[in-house]
């Protein structure tokens, strides 16, 4: 019992996975919970400069895995929020240092000390994504509105599935609404539609990511900005709390909203 | 200036839908691992097969693989010649 495993997956690189494993780690423990996210990429690490604590590391995943190191010693403690941990990817090897079942013994271990065990999941399909879907209680698939995303994300539910994982649950990410407004972006309906899987998320595309992640501060520390609030209201929904979705829309989803109404 | 026309008065929300459509398709080939050129071959096998024992309005056969859910479904509409069309005339 005890901690939620949740693995955070995407089938194609550059979507948006380790930025949304940081965010809603970011809004869970801000939300009062203990949460442990781990780096599952090894040897590309980096959800630790996302969270800003590429500074902090002295042991990693595959120190505790080869029993260099206790699992406490390798979960760096956040500064900001007092209940959130992270355990970093090793940076000097590469997937084949760590089984499934290594993933699924750790996980273990740490669910009788938190309530959330967040786990960023490396692109592609093979060991690395695998070691990263074993321990998990639900898996969550990040994408984006655009072809080659959408279509290795269905590849992914699909993964997923046979693996005794699903149904797993979407996080479509990088919205621009002007863009589908005008007919020239996937809108939200349409890849819940051709994925046919239940929706989480939606976050805008939002230049903070890119100002807050400069800066090793996930933008979920700032709730006025859009793409902040979004990750929270995934982390709300995790929870099992309802929340609506966003309009991004502004003034004419008001008029919009005004006429539904009427 | 015919472009700009165009533009304006064609459907604007084509790049969307097209990748909407283009997705479909994609998305049941893969789901299947089957080609299109397999697919093809399919079909005729299963013509071929049904034809062996009754006789099959061939112009007008629709078979097609349709999205349910995360399922696949095939869904084959055969018309039969009926007897008095293949008939005496």
């Amino acid at each position: 019992m005890g901690a939620n495993v949740i693995t955070i997956t995407s089938g194609k690189g550059g979507v948006g996975k380790t930025t949304t494993t940081a965010n809603l780690a970011v809004a869970l423990a801000n939300a009062g919970d203990k949460v442990v996210c781990i780096d599952g990429d090894i040897g590309l690490r980096n959800l630790d400069v996302v969270l800003g604590l590429e500074n902090r590391i002295v042991y990693d995943l595959v120190d505790v895995i080869e029993g260099r190191c206790r699992l406490r010693q390798a979960m760096i403690r956040d500064k900001r929020l007092e209940e959130l941990y992270l355990i970093p990817a090793a940076q000097t090897r590469d997937k084949s240092a760590v089984s499934p079942s290594d993933m699924v013994k750790l996980c273990d271990e740490l669910r009788s000390e938190v309530d959330w065990v967040l786990i960023d999941s490396p692109a592609g399909i093979e060991r690395g994504f695998r070691n990263t879907i074993a321990p998990a209680d639900s898996v969550l698939v990040v994408t984006n509105p655009e072809v080659s995303a959408v279509r290795d994300a269905d590849r992914i539910i699909g993964l997923v599935e046979a693996e005794e994982k699903g149904p797993a649950r979407l996080i479509i990410n990088r919205v621009n609404p002007a863009l589908t407004k005008r007919g020239d972006m996937l809108s939200a309906d349409d890849v819940v539609e051709l994925l046919a899987i239940k929706l989480i998320g939606v976050i805008p595309d939002d230049e903070n990511v890119i100002i807050s992640t400069n800066r090793g501060q996930p933008v979920a520390f700032d709730p006025k900005s859009k793409s902040g609030q979004a990750f929270t209201n995934i982390a709300s929904r995790l929870k099992g709390n309802e929340v609506p979705f966003l309009d991004f829309d502004g003034r004419e989803d008001f008029f919009s909203r005004l006429f539904r109404a009427n | 200036m015919s472009d700009w026309v165009k533009q304006i008065t064609s459907n604007k929300k084509q790049s969307a839908s097209d990748a909407k459509e283009r997705l479909k398709l994609v998305l049941i080939h893969d789901r299947t691992e089957m080609t299109p050129s397999e697919m093809e071959t399919l079909k005729n096998e299963l013509l071929e097969v049904i034809s062996r024992h009754v006789e099959i309005d061939t112009t007008a056969v629709r078979i097609t693989m349709n999205q349910d859910g995360r399922e696949q479904r095939l869904t084959a509409d055969i018309p039969l010649k009926s007897a008095r069309r293949r008939g005496i005339g």
